[in-house]
């Protein structure tokens, strides 16, 4: 179960806004957190909280491969991305970063910036800052262990040593 | 045997085909299968890679073989810390004794691979990189992936896969005379929209694909990715076969979808009639016709990347400016995809032709695409460039525009200091 204030964003949002080239020859998450979402909200990176959910349109993370932009909003403290759709590879990267995703479209019509929300990842369910449920299909079993073991890393770490 | 037998008798999509060759499975589309890769490729976020396989406490490479390594994004190195990142690579690289490796020379990973005849049809190849899809031009099924679950692919050779659903698009032509590749492919997305294809495989066929040669088809293959493809197929042709077998002596196993086979959907697109296309800013599915953004002037033009630096974007870009000037107004810069290409059009005069017209010729690789190094834009600034992205702030700062075109559709820009239609220019 995770909680947290909502940050609103249009669709299409994609992974040159989440962390722009210009600050990827430095990886360390520090620096990509002190720049995370700039490009598109420039208030995020000073104003982000432990544990703020982002609650996005349609085709969130489109673009570039880049795994540093779920590297960038785990960094600045982002407990889970809610959108409407995403686009495949950073959906892929969130899991492998231990990043939760979400994808439930109703929320975006429906969660303000602010609003706190709840998420329960194994039943599928947000609850609203209204108190109103909405219902989104629970990840696949062996993704919620990769997201449960916190990434892909220490996953595989387990399954090279029980080999 | 199994598998044969169904496979006789259910007709199956290209997807379909490689993911049961690669699982094992009888893999049909929705399932989630786990499949042995055939190629891995990553450029400098191999040191990504090579992190966290390092936390992952993984010992050696499955398969140093279908290993490919390669600098592009930041070359010659731009700050100490890529050249301190490109210095780490090469050390794992020595040590691990990954064989294919191509240094700060070589060029853009999406030409150097298939190039160098690492890409072969039927092919399950993954590469930490989005525009990884280019390769689909070969009928290999190609697509991108994150850094960390490269560093597991390192580890155990394999991939979690959903078997994608197939959408197939029909081009029909012909191709009007100076409509190239990159309109055909601006022109799909603007009408798919940017997430148009998300998680589909797209299969490009029609006269239009048929005609196209090798490096047109890997426009529409690399450009997929931009409507959110996972992959997108050109089927081989004997233009494939020979491009291949140029480069490989591998036994060659082509694949392509059955006739029957179940597609999510087939599009027919009529291109009679296109015209030179223009993806204005911050969108790549924001298209145009050039006619409407005729005018618009610039301060940089820009000819390479993977998705046109090839020799025939050279040369069509070249014609244009043959005995012209560019614009004083407009700093043109060409960078060549890849060595080969770079000695090619020096040979044939191309790259003294385009200096002379006023362009500062790059080494091979990425150059100004992604706004790390080479030419990038000041605020306010304008850049029409054969690139494959202009979102805000992909090329510098947030506040310069960019916009997409053709090679022939950039050169004429160059030329008269706006944006401009190749064909009046040529008349
Ligand atoms: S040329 Fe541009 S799009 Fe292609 S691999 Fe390099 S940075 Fe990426």
């Amino acid at each position: 179960m995770m909680q947290g204030r909502a940050w609103r964003f249009g669709d299409h949002i994609n992974t040159d806004l989440i962390i722009p080239g210009r600050y990827l020859d430095d990886p360390s998450p520090s620096n990509l957190a002190a720049h995370a979402m700039e490009d598109a909200d420039p208030t995020f990176p000073r104003q982000v909280r432990q544990g703020d959910v982002i609650v996005a349109g349609r085709n969130f993370g489109c673009g570039s491969s880049r795994e540093q932009a779920p590297v960038a909003l785990k960094s600045a403290g982002v407990s889970a991305v809610v959108a409407g759709s995403f686009a495949r590879i950073f959906y892929r990267n969130c899991i492998n970063v231990g990043l939760p995703v979400i994808i439930c479209p109703e929320a975006g019509s429906m969660v303000r910036t602010w609003d706190v929300i709840a998420i329960d990842m194994s039943r599928g369910e947000v609850a609203l800052a209204s108190g109103e449920r909405l219902s989104f299909a629970p990840l696949p079993g062996f993704l919620l262990a990769i997201l449960e073991e916190g990434g892909l890393v220490p996953y595989t770490r387990a399954r090279l040593k029980g080999r | 045997m199994g598998i044969l037998v169904r496979a006789i008798m259910v007709p199956r999509t290209f997807a379909e085909k490689v993911l049961s060759r690669a699982s094992g499975k009888d893999a049909r589309t929705g399932d989630i299968v786990t499949a042995r890769i055939d190629l891995a490729m990553s450029h400098e976020n191999s040191l990504l890679v090579l992190t966290a396989f390092r936390e992952m406490g993984a010992g050696r490479i499955w398969d140093p073989e279908k290993v490919v390594l390669l600098f592009d994004h930041r070359v010659p190195a731009n700050t100490v810390k890529a050249a301190g990142g490109h210095k780490t690579v090469r050390d794992f690289v020595r040590s691990s004794g990954i064989p294919n490796f191509y240094d700060f020379r070589e060029g853009v990973c999406h030409q150097v691979l298939p190039e160098k005849g690492h890409v072969l049809p039927g092919m399950l190849v993954v590469g930490t990189d989005s525009h990884t899809t280019t390769y689909g031009a070969l009928g290999a099924f190609s697509t991108g992936i994150g850094a960390t679950e490269m560093a597991s692919v390192w580890a155990t050779g394999d991939l979690w896969l959903r078997v994608p659903e197939t959408l197939r698009l029909v081009l029909r032509g012909p191709l009007p005379e100076g409509t190239s590749a990159k309109d055909v492919s601006l022109r799909i997305i603007g009408d798919l929209g940017s997430d148009g294809a998300d998680y589909q495989c797209v299969e490009y066929t029609g006269p239009v694909v048929d005609g196209l040669s090798l490096s047109g088809r890997m426009v529409l293959s690399n450009m997929s990715v931009e409507m959110g493809a996972k992959a997108g197929i050109c089927f081989p042709d004997r233009k494939t076969l020979d491009y291949v077998s140029h480069r490989s002596r591998a036994k060659l196993a082509p694949v392509t979808s059955d006739q029957g086979a179940e597609l999510r959907e087939t599009v027919e697109m009529d291109m009679s009639s296109l015209g030179p296309q223009v993806a204005k800013p911050h969108a790549v599915d924001n298209v145009v016709a050039v006619e409407e953004v005729a005018g618009t002037p610039i301060d940089q033009a820009f000819i390479g990347s993977c998705t046109n630096g090839r020799l025939e974007d050279l040369e069509e870009a070249e014609r244009l400016l043959r005995g012209r000037q560019a614009s004083p107004k407009v700093r043109l810069i060409v960078a060549p995809a890849s060595r080969d290409v770079y000695i090619e059009a020096s040979e044939k005069g191309i790259l003294a032709s385009l200096a002379r017209s006023g362009a500062v010729i790059l080494n091979p690789g990425c150059g100004p695409c992604l706004g790390a190094h080479e030419g990038l834009l000041a605020p306010g600034e304008r850049c029409i460039s054969t690139t494959n992205r202009n979102f805000k702030g992909r090329m510098g700062s947030p506040e310069a525009e960019v916009y997409l075109a053709s090679p022939a559709t950039v050169a004429a820009s160059a030329i008269k200091g706006e944006v401009a239609d190749p064909r009046e220019v040529r008349a």
